[in-house]
């Protein structure tokens, strides 16, 4: 019986997190500001229209990614559109030495760590596989293999530890996922090793709702973030499409991270507007009184009634940032019109550190080839 | 020189490795104070700490997945699966993730992740504990692919892998782990042969015998008894599976004309048939016969009162070689 009571009054706080069935909500979906004790957030005007710079731009560069596919630029394209909040308000929760690894849906998380929005293109475009320095950003390449990206963070996030860089000053590594990933072995190996590590790792699971055409009552029959506890740390649920509940939520458990309480659980509950990719059709499987539901809880206009209402930014402020989406989306676009395509004999780069007899060789009969044409050409 | 057993000569290279640079690691399962299920990390753990010498959970994705983790870090972690027939579950994390890294990074990540297996049968094992698994991995660009044969190749190729800046699956033949020989642990591995080199074991001048890991013993073997019926075999150990040392294979088959490669793994789409169609198109007119293939059969690997069968033995090598004569 000792026992047992000690073990229920060491996991009490564990309990109340997953007991409590409330979406930590700091904005509602009609623009009013809540508050909630145990997340509080102060922000000032500036730092709110700035998150609303980045959910807008986000959104533009995301639209503008969807209209080359249609085009036929780009080969495929995964879009955010709906999860602008849940990646915006985490990825500014980062720190410059924080490290995220992530899907190949989070191009707001990308645009929060700095990077060029054209670089995104290169995959989607088949120029690369990624094509962005991962320690530059401190952002992994996306990782396409469902869940496979978790385990990497959380080993990133025990080297942390190695280097003594837990606690004051500590760093911390966030993982992004979905909902249909949280079925994967992987995800689940990711939350054992992070647990009984105790690493500093933040496990970040946009629960958008599908897994292309899977609802979500085909991964589980709990809600996502109470999974957490069976694995020995606390899990969240966080209302995903509110900007400033993503941030003071993931702020929270970044921090829990560094300074060495381990892992956390985020599960962030949105929902994803678009389609799963440019290839599929969501009017095979979903309703469309679904999106409209979401449509209402819209993560950008809620951010944009809060402003108007609190008068912290006038017509002139949507106006210019409007102008601003429109010239980043130009310049997305011309940088991806004049992506050059990559030489045929880059096919053998980067395949390992030294040279390789064997891809040496194949280069030099794959090149003797291509000249063989150019000889035909001369010729006639 | 010291005499060493093949297990206690990895565990001096691996001390060797983990003395060298703090920055390498170990895990796997039962590494720590068991010392491995075969003692190859025996005591490495209470010299080098929890930290360094890391007891994992039992989930051969997530050791594999984590020190890719750890390699990104800056970290150069030695994971070890515990016998061949487990690695398939981190499968997608050797091939997916951290073969194509460097790759798909342009150069801008390396992962220094070196994969321990022990290899293949004859220890009368149940099953799932006898695997030849090293083609599906040579079969993956971005990998080395490496299989020590005797007690001083696993201490100096062992080292040679740690420092390696690409993933090394390192095969070791576990019914060799007792075998003993004389290791020169006394000098650093600078003066080693590369592990990108096949090395002949055994000079001859009318078959050339192709073997790595449990079978270089085999052949060794087969050589002498051989050489007592008058053929003269030369044994190749080829110690890199991948890249191939193809210079080292042709020169020697260019000489002797005829060519066996024994392996245990199942002769379908095994390392004999890749090294088979590279010396038919680079010897062909060296060539008196066709090359043979000495290997498992193409079944799954039987209970062990029939491994004998299965697996070639010094007969079967042989009797290969007195077939290359038959042409």
């Amino acid at each position: 019986m000792a026992v047992k009571a000690a073990g229920r009054a060491a996991s009490r706080d564990l309990d109340r997190l997953a007991d409590s069935a409330e979406l930590i909500q700091l904005l509602t979906p009609e623009g009013e500001r809540t508050e909630h004790p145990e997340f509080p957030l102060e922000l000032s005007a500036e730092e709110i229209k700035g998150l609303y710079r980045d959910l807008v731009l986000v959104r533009r560069i995301d639209f503008e990614a969807i209209a080359l596919q249609r085009q036929g630029e780009l080969g495929i394209w995964a879009s955010l559109l709906g999860q602008e909040a849940a990646q915006v308000g985490s990825g500014r929760a980062l720190g410059p030495r924080d490290m995220a690894f992530p899907t190949y849906r989070e191009h707001g998380v990308a645009w929060c760590r700095g990077l060029d929005p054209a670089k995104l293109l290169e995959l989607y475009r088949g120029v690369s596989h990624g094509g962005w320095d991962p320690k530059e950003h401190n952002f992994h390449l996306y990782t396409i293999v469902i869940g496979s990206q978790t385990l990497h963070a959380t080993g990133y996030a025990m080297g942390i530890q190695r280097d003594g860089a837990v606690g004051e000053d500590g760093e911390a590594v966030i993982a992004y996922f979905g909902d249909g990933a949280t079925s994967q072995g992987d995800v689940n190996e990711a939350f054992i090793w992070a647990s009984v590590t105790n690493a500093p790792v933040v496990f970040f699971c946009q629960n958008n709702q599908w897994a292309i055409s899977e609802p979500l009552e085909r991964q589980s029959r709990v809600p996502l973030y109470q999974r957490a506890l069976g694995f020995g740390f606390p899990g969240v649920r966080v209302d995903g499409n509110d900007v400033l509940a993503c941030l003071a939520v993931t702020r929270k458990a970044m921090q829990a991270a560094r300074e060495g309480q381990g892992p956390t659980l985020i599960e962030a509950f949105t929902y994803r507007m678009g389609a799963h990719t440019t290839t599929d059709d969501p009017t095979r499987y979903r309703l469309s009184a679904e999106l409209e539901s979401w449509k209402l809880k819209d993560p950008i206009e809620r951010v944009k009634q809060y402003l108007i209402r609190s008068e912290l930014a006038d017509k002139s402020f949507f106006e210019a940032l409007s102008a601003e989406a429109d010239v980043i989306g130009t310049r997305v676009r011309k940088a991806c019109l004049e992506m050059p395509d990559p030489q045929p004999l880059s096919i053998f780069e980067n395949v390992y550190s030294e040279p390789n007899a064997l891809i040496d060789h194949e280069r030099e009969q794959f090149a003797a080839y291509l000249d063989s044409f150019a000889d035909e050409e001369a010729a006639q | 020189m010291t005499t060493l057993s093949l297990s206690k000569a990895l565990n001096a290279g691996l001390r060797k490795a983990l003395e060298d640079d703090p920055k390498v690691l170990i895990m796997g399962e039962d590494v720590g104070k068991l010392g491995g299920v075969f003692r190859v990390t025996d005591g490495l753990q209470k010299d080098f700490g929890e930290d360094r010498v890391v007891d994992t959970p039992l989930a051969e994705s997530g050791i594999v997945g984590t020190a890719i983790g750890l390699a990104l870090r800056g970290y150069r972690p030695v994971c070890e699966i515990q016998f061949d027939g487990f690695v398939f579950p981190a499968f997608n994390q050797i091939v997916c993730q951290l073969a194509k890294m460097r790759y798909r990074s342009l150069g801008k990540l390396s992962l220094p992740v070196v994969i321990r297996i022990p290899c293949g049968g004859g220890i009368g094992a149940v099953e799932h504990h006898s695997e030849s698994p090293e083609v599906l991995f040579v079969h993956t660009p971005g990998l080395r692919v490496v299989a020590c044969g005797d007690p001083a190749d696993a201490y100096t190729m062992i080292q040679q892998s740690v420092t390696c800046d690409d993933p090394v699956i390192f095969f070791e033949p576990k019914r060799r782990y007792w075998d003993k020989s004389e290791v020169d642990t006394a000098d650093g591995v600078a003066g080693a042969l590369s592990l990108s080199k096949a090395r002949t074991l055994v000079s001859g001048t009318d078959v050339t015998v192709i073997a790595y890991g449990p079978m270089v013993k085999t052949c060794a073997e087969a050589a002498i008894a051989a050489s007592a019926e008058g053929k003269s075999l030369e044994v190749i150990d080829l110690r890199t599976l991948s890249p191939l040392d193809t210079d080292t294979i042709f020169e020697s088959v260019r000489r002797t004309g005829r060519c066996v490669v024994v392996h245990e793994a199942s002769v379908t789409g095994g390392l004999g048939a890749e090294v088979a169609a590279r010396v038919t198109e680079e010897c062909f007119y060296a060539l008196e016969a066709p090359v043979l293939r000495v290997g498992g059969y193409s079944t799954p690997y039987p209970p062990s009162k029939l491994e004998e069968h299965f697996l070639p033995d010094l007969d079967r090598v042989l009797d290969a070689v007195d077939r290359t004569f038959a042409y």
